[in-house]
């Protein structure tokens, strides 16, 4: 009996693709994906943090430590950059403290370092005595600052060791505790200094790649070190609980595309209860039918992504009321392209069944890589550029705009047009689609 | 000249009679041809029965009416104008064999919205509602959702949906179909009522009964186009004949029968058919008595709508 039984299942299964791709296909899939998010290609590499670097000192020593900095793997150093709104292909110029505020602000970078000037002269302050250096960042992503800071630590000591020493016998000989170096010694000392310079940058690379695992314990030591680093939030620092934003932003956007498709797929409830033949025989029309159907999907995903903000301004502290009139615009085309995604795949598939599955795969799919579930921050550059072919990652650009960058709201042009024409697109090609239950 | 004026007064005539024409519909999915040829007219306040086994193309041919169907070729008008040139399809309404309702809306919800999307006046929409709720006796179950009501009920109502804006002509795809006697004969008289009050109906049914007492006129389809089409006397002229069957059990077997009378069950049953059931069937009985036999039952059958139908279409199997 119990075999008869689990040969039915069988057969069924067998015999039924969309669950066959719900039980196999969607895994994989979701596995590969988090696996492309975190692992990195599998070669367990952290992803580079694009770091912007202003050496407003120009000494021997901050080229010196800008320079190993630079041979981090961690790190994608970026110095020259096209000043902010300029047209396409002028040509780019050293960054100067306003432009790398810019660059952390817009999230062009996901931190920036600022070496003042005067600065090469006190290292290693291990007195704190001289200016210390700037991280400017953006609190969204804690983990690019922390990085930095610790792999700063790390080439002040592996990259400058002869500097260290020197700096630690002055300090010996100048607190008076009677030591002095003989004559000979002091030669001795001076050639010895002369090959930890020399072989400092090589050993350098060879020690990065064992630091980098390292790099996080360090980074998250609470101040000292050799280099006395300064954070700066240039973004979030006056928010009442920063994170919020990223989260509603992320979930809304997700959460809408399931409830636009969930009733995008009444049109094939309809279709399967008959009620779209009879609708089909009013006035209404196909064109009218779909129209009317989009805008109340938009509608809803209206009402839904406002009671989700308000929730997250009445509980969780979102500054919803400041910054209402970029929400009324992102809410609006956002719901709007949500809307016609609904439509334009309840109309690609042939069942609700079928809707499920499609649905789950492209919406989770479109969420992981658009930075709902995690922020594209912190993904490797390329899915980072993936994530811009997908309906959430625009979404959620411009609402991060509105409630984190605090962008004007001209600047949501390009999040708006491109949501704006997806609108059209899905509409469009949902009523192409929409022609089998026209006449045949 | 005279001939021309007759012929006017006929064309007029004809004109205000025939409300529905169908003429030589071909239509083709692929290979499958569904209508091959169908034509058939529906006259003012006719019910009219479409019958047809399975997949000899009535559905189509309604859809096809409805518009929801583009023939290859064939001709459909309405009230003597084309209806692909006109907006004559406003004119007819459809009961699809579904059941096209929102279950969970009321019975009056429903009947509102679908009048509304049908074009009735937002000002006459209430009335409508209240007459159609009187009319399918859902009166006392008006604001309930319709998903707990009865296959009987939802019958009615998904017929009611279809006519709030007062079509001319009515086409019904099994609007029967599962529901019991009593049901069956409350909407046939709601169709009855439809028919008074001017209404045309096409009705597509298998209940052949229904058919044979409720209908005026009769079209059976077969392979896509219409096999004989009339009263129900008339078809069975063309097919099985005005003649009774008549059944003679006896007490026991008889060697030599009647004359015209076939034998069965080694000669204690015998078949015949008789014109004439009085005149005929009291000679029957004393030439059985004269061989010496008696008269166990008789059964005499009037030919009917099944045996012409059969006569029609075959015995074969068509799914």
């Amino acid at each position: 009996m119990i075999s008869t039984l689990l040969r039915i299942q069988w057969t069924r299964l067998r015999r039924d693709r969309v669950a066959q791709t719900l039980t196999f296909v969607v895994p994989i899939i979701f596995f590969s994906i988090f696996a492309l998010i975190f692992g990195t290609t599998g070669n367990g590499k952290t992803p580079s943090v694009r770091l912007a670097v202003v050496d407003e000192d120009q000494s021997a020593v901050s080229k010196r430590v800008l320079a190993a900095l630079g041979r981090e793997d961690g790190l994608k150093i970026i110095r020259e950059a096209m000043p902010r709104s300029s047209a396409p292909n002028t040509p780019r110029v050293p960054i100067d403290r306003e432009r790398a505020t810019a660059m952390v602000q817009d999230g062009d970078v996901a931190v920036a370092l600022i070496v003042p000037k005067e600065w090469g002269k006190h290292f290693p302050d291990f007195g704190q005595e001289g200016p210390e250096m700037e991280l400017l960042a953006d609190t969204s992503n804690p983990v690019a600052p922390q990085m930095t800071f610790g792999l700063l630590q790390k080439v002040a000591m592996s990259g400058s060791p002869d500097l260290m020493m020197e700096k630690g016998l002055k300090q010996m000989e100048s607190a008076g505790s009677g030591f002095e170096l003989s004559t000979k010694q002091r030669e001795q000392m001076t050639t010895m200094l002369q090959q930890l310079r020399s072989s400092a940058e090589a050993a350098d690379q060879e020690a990065a790649a064992e630091t980098n695992a390292a790099v996080a314990g360090v980074a998250a030591a609470p101040g000292g070190g050799a280099i006395n680093v300064k954070k700066v939030d240039v973004l979030g620092a006056k928010k009442t609980n920063p994170a919020i934003a990223f989260y509603a932003a992320g979930i809304a956007v997700m959460f809408l595309l399931f409830t636009c498709t969930a009733t995008g797929g009444s049109l094939l409830e309809e279709a399967e209860d008959g009620t779209l033949e009879r609708l089909l025989s009013t006035r209404l029309g196909m064109t009218g039918l779909l129209m009317t159907k989009w805008l109340y999907i938009a509608l809803v995903g209206v009402v839904q992504i406002t009671v989700m903000f308000v929730w997250g301004a009445v509980v969780f502290g979102l500054e919803l009321w400041s910054h209402l009139p970029g929400f009324i615009i992102m809410t609006a085309v956002t719901a709007a392209a949500a809307g016609g995604f609904g439509m334009c795949l309840a109309t690609l598939c042939r069942s609700r069944g079928q809707l499920n599955a499609v649905s789950n795969i492209v919406i989770l799919t479109m969420s992981a890589l658009g930075g709902s579930m995690v922020p594209r921050a912190f993904m490797p550059e390329g899915l980072q550029k993936a994530g811009l072919f997908t309906f959430n990652g625009w979404a959620l650009d411009g609402f991060l705009k509105v409630f984190w960058r605090e962008r004007p709201l001209w600047e949501l042009w390009p999040q708006v047009s491109v949501l704006a024409g997806l609108t059209v697109l899905f509409l469009w090609l949902a009523r192409r689609m929409a022609r089998r239950w026209e006449t045949v | 000249m005279l001939v021309a004026v007759i012929w006017s007064v006929v064309r007029h005539f004809r004109a205000v009679t025939v409300v529905l024409t169908i003429r030589n519909a071909i239509k083709s999915f692929g290979a499958n041809q569904a209508l091959t040829g169908a034509s058939f007219e529906l006259r003012e306040r006719e019910l009219l029965a479409l019958l047809g086994p399975n997949g000899a193309g009535k559905t189509t041919l309604i859809r096809a009416i409805a518009g929801r169907v583009r023939l290859d070729s064939g001709e459909i008008e309405i009230f003597g104008e084309k209806v692909d040139a006109t907006g004559r399809r406003r004119l007819l309404a459809v009961v699809p064999q579904e059941l096209a309702l929102y279950g969970l809306l009321t019975a009056r919800e429903n009947l509102a919205g679908f009048g509304r999307l049908n074009g009735v006046p937002a000002d006459q929409i209430r009335d409508k509602v209240a007459w159609a709720l009187d009319w399918t006796g859902l009166a006392d179950r008006a604001d309930e959702p319709i998903r707990s009501f009865s296959g009987g009920m939802k019958r009615r109502l998904n017929l009611a949906c279809s006519v709030l804006h007062d079509p001319k002509i009515l086409l019904l795809d099994e609007p029967t179909v599962g529901v019991d006697p009593q049901s069956r004969e409350k909407i046939y008289d709601m169709l009855e009522k439809l028919r008074a009050g001017g209404m045309s109906l096409v009705v597509t049914t298998h209940h052949l009964e229904e058919a044979e007492a409720r209908c005026e006129r009769i079209v059976i389809i077969d392979h896509g186009s219409v096999v004989a089409s009339g009263t129900l006397r008339e078809l069975l002229e063309k097919t099985v004949g005005h003649l009774r069957a008549v059944t003679l059990t006896l007490d026991r077997p008889m060697p030599k029968g009647p004359v015209g009378c076939e034998s069965a069950d080694h000669g204690r049953v015998w078949h015949t058919k008789i014109s004439d059931v009085a005149a005929e069937l009291p000679g029957l009985i004393q030439s059985v008595r004269a061989a010496g036999c008696r008269v166990e039952n008789i059964e005499v059958r009037s030919p009917n709508l099944q045996a012409a139908f059969i006569a029609l279409t075959g015995k074969e199997l068509r799914e």
